[in-house]
């Protein structure tokens, strides 16, 4: 068993050096429209995860991740912008003077961008989270409507509906991945530990943990506070990688597009969420064709714009009637299912491998 | 502020609270028997305006011909979306449902937009709903007048349906125990389909009469009305059509009267809805009409 753990170990940081280098081999090699892609997936990885926490592992039901994200997007935006540029910006009404000539580097400012959307997360999950399954969904929904009509009506601060623009584009391959590579090294060793297993038992049946001990509300708030960070600083990424951010980008379709990542993915699984990731931010690339010209040689399809959209969505439907658990449903991808011939050698008396491979089947 | 102007703003959010109360019963009664939010519920009041829309400009109809046709197709589509996004998944956790909800919703935003075209369109409204009339100094458009007066009218024949027929007692029975209906030998599909097709023709008559009021139609219109009345039905005490009905006046009273008194507060319009239901649920989350459960072990 130590053999098998050791390989594990071996295998799991031989497959990030190899990602590693392929990342850069990309940075080296594509094009800044197809690197903006890889970025996208990163970031989505990072949001997608962080969604997942609430809603798949610890079982609650939010839908206020565009609310945090917009927060984590203007805070690192606004402390990275320089004085000058921002006084390009705000040519409405001017900018505060308390953030008039604040200027930090990126890292600060995506870190206190989480802090400001973790805080936010607190003041909501505080009240909101002691309702359950769909009314905490359509509140969580309702904060962050509410946070984007304020951002919205704070033109001193946020410049209102007109955003802001000329925002340093810092997010890089190396950002968008570094993170995303932090955020599910973090989501593994943070379910694998006490807190973890507290917050799978509160999603299983939230009395019965609290009867055997474990804090549900102050989990529940802790997985939710965690989330609103990792929905922050994903935000602020998102933010340096757009160069422009408005209080329209965080409608509540932002939310559904990370959610059905999450289904995709399978609810509760980080595997499957940063593969759903990956799979669903190429492919709305890559059904771009759909809105253009379709030629056919003989004949030219001409195209509707939206329709990607539309397609996008009928395929998102069939998700989620025919595919109820998505890609992996509550499970891990591990090395073992990787290397079938071994395990199946390795496991075969063993009485629990025809269960797990029974349970591999629905 | 006039007594005038207060009353033309009365009359104002009598008509927006109507509306809202329409839509709030479909949510009502599907939560009712379902235990669903059906997030495509905003999205199918939408299509109702469109549906006029089309039906208006391309056939010769008198203008109720056109108005109950849309209703009933709007009726039908309601019962179409049970059918093929939610009644498969009937066995499944209800986070199932309610994301198959978004995904309907999600997916018939994205159709109206590529088949309608995403810029508004203008809606012609009939000479009759386009009057003033004079009430002493108060000038009130005829259209105001009617949608109170109609949404009255559904509201009786809809509570006749739900309290004195044979369908209506077995709606109650299945939002009471979906299992014990089934078990007394209840057709629990059929009255599924049926309370959507209650909840959808209700919608339908909603969006005619919104589209009468605010005469501009776009594939995105229903999101905002459809999440409100929503609030507005948990306002109220969700399960309950009386409650829905009031937490529609409510918040229409609310919207258009904070605004009137407090112009400053235009741009947070839309907020107010959300504040309230954070705040009944603090308070009273069965809200106002509603019965509290305790949980079951």
């Amino acid at each position: 068993m130590a053999d098998t753990k050791k390989r594990n170990m071996i295998l799991t940081i031989a497959a990030l050096v190899a990602w590693i280098i392929l990342l850069f081999v990309f940075d080296k090699v594509f094009d800044p429209f197809t690197m903006r892609i890889f970025n996208l997936c990163g970031i989505y990885v990072t949001l997608a995860l962080s969604l997942n926490l609430i809603n798949g592992f610890t079982g609650m039901f939010s839908l206020g991740h565009a609310g945090f994200m917009a927060v984590g997007a203007y805070v690192s935006a606004l402390l990275t912008l320089s004085p000058a540029t921002k006084a390009m910006n705000f040519y409405l009404a001017p900018i505060t003077p308390l953030l008039a000539n604040v200027q930090m580097p990126f890292l600060p400012a995506l870190l206190i961008g989480g802090l400001v959307a973790a805080f936010v997360g607190f003041l909501i999950g505080w009240p909101v989270l002691r309702l359950r399954d769909d009314y905490l969904a359509i509140a969580t929904l309702g904060f962050s409507e509410i946070i984007r009509v304020v951002i919205t009506n704070l033109q001193t601060i946020t410049n209102g509906s007109l955003g802001l623009k000329g925002i340093p584009r810092y997010t890089n391959v190396w950002w968008s991945w570094g993170i995303a590579i932090v955020a599910i090294l973090f989501m593994v060793f943070l379910m694998r530990g006490s807190y973890g297993k507290a917050f799978k038992a509160i999603r299983e049946d939230d009395t019965a943990a609290e009867a055997m001990g474990v804090g549900v509300f102050r989990h529940k708030v802790l997985s939710f506070v965690i989330a609103s960070f990792m929905a922050g600083v994903g935000g602020g990424l998102l933010g340096h990688l757009l160069g422009t951010i408005d209080p329209l980008m965080f409608r509540f379709t932002l939310t559904y597009n990370i959610l059905l990542i999450v289904v995709l993915g399978g609810i509760g699984s980080i595997t499957g969420t940063v593969i759903a990731a990956i799979v669903i931010t190429v492919a709305t690339e890559a059904l771009r064709f759909l809105d253009g010209d379709i030629d056919l040689g003989l004949f030219v399809i001409p195209g509707i714009p939206g329709m990607r959209m539309v397609v996008f969505s009928i395929l998102l439907m069939c998700v989620i009637l025919f595919w109820q658990r998505g890609l992996m449903g509550n499970r891990e991808l591990s090395w073992e299912m990787l290397l079938p011939a071994r395990r199946s050698a390795a496991r075969k008396p063993d009485p629990s491998a025809t269960g797990q491979s029974e349970g591999k089947r629905d | 502020m006039t007594a005038d102007t207060f009353f033309q703003h009365l009359a104002n959010a009598l008509s927006l609270g109507s509306l809202y109360a329409l839509l709030a019963i479909g949510y009502t009664m599907v939560y009712g028997v379902l235990r669903l939010i059906n997030f495509a519920h905003g999205d199918i009041f939408m299509l109702a305006t469109y549906f006029a829309f089309y039906i208006a400009t391309t056939a010769i109809m008198p203008w109720w011909a056109v108005f109950i046709l849309a209703i009933v197709l709007t009726g039908i589509f309601g019962v179409v979306v049970e059918r093929v996004a939610y009644k498969p998944l009937r066995d499944y956790p209800r986070m199932s449902i309610m994301i198959s909800a978004i995904g309907v919703s999600f997916l018939i935003e994205n159709l109206a937009t590529v088949v309608f075209g995403g810029r508004p369109k203008a809606f012609s409204v009939p000479e009759l709903f386009s009057g003033l009339v004079m009430f002493g100094n108060v000038r009130i458009i005829t259209v105001n007048l009617f949608i109170p007066v109609v949404t009255f009218v559904m509201l009786i024949i809809l509570l006749f349906v739900v309290n004195k027929t044979k369908t209506g007692m077995a709606m109650r029975a299945v939002s009471t125990d979906f299992d014990a209906a089934r078990l007394m030998a209840i057709d629990v599909n059929r009255i599924i389909s049926f309370t959507f097709l209650l909840g959808s023709l209700l919608a339908g008559v909603g969006g005619v009469m919104w589209s009468l009021k605010y005469q501009q139609l776009q594939p995105l219109m229903g999101i905002m009305p459809g999440l409100k009345c929503f609030i507005a039905a948990v306002i109220g005490g969700i399960g309950s059509i009386g409650g829905a009905v009031l937490g529609g006046f409510i918040l229409g009273m609310i919207e258009i009267m904070a605004v009137a008194f407090f112009p400053g507060a235009t741009g947070y319009r839309d907020v107010f809805a959300f504040v309230l239901l954070i705040i009944i649920l603090l308070v009273k989350p069965s809200g106002l009409l509603g019965k509290s459960s305790a949980d079951k072990v």
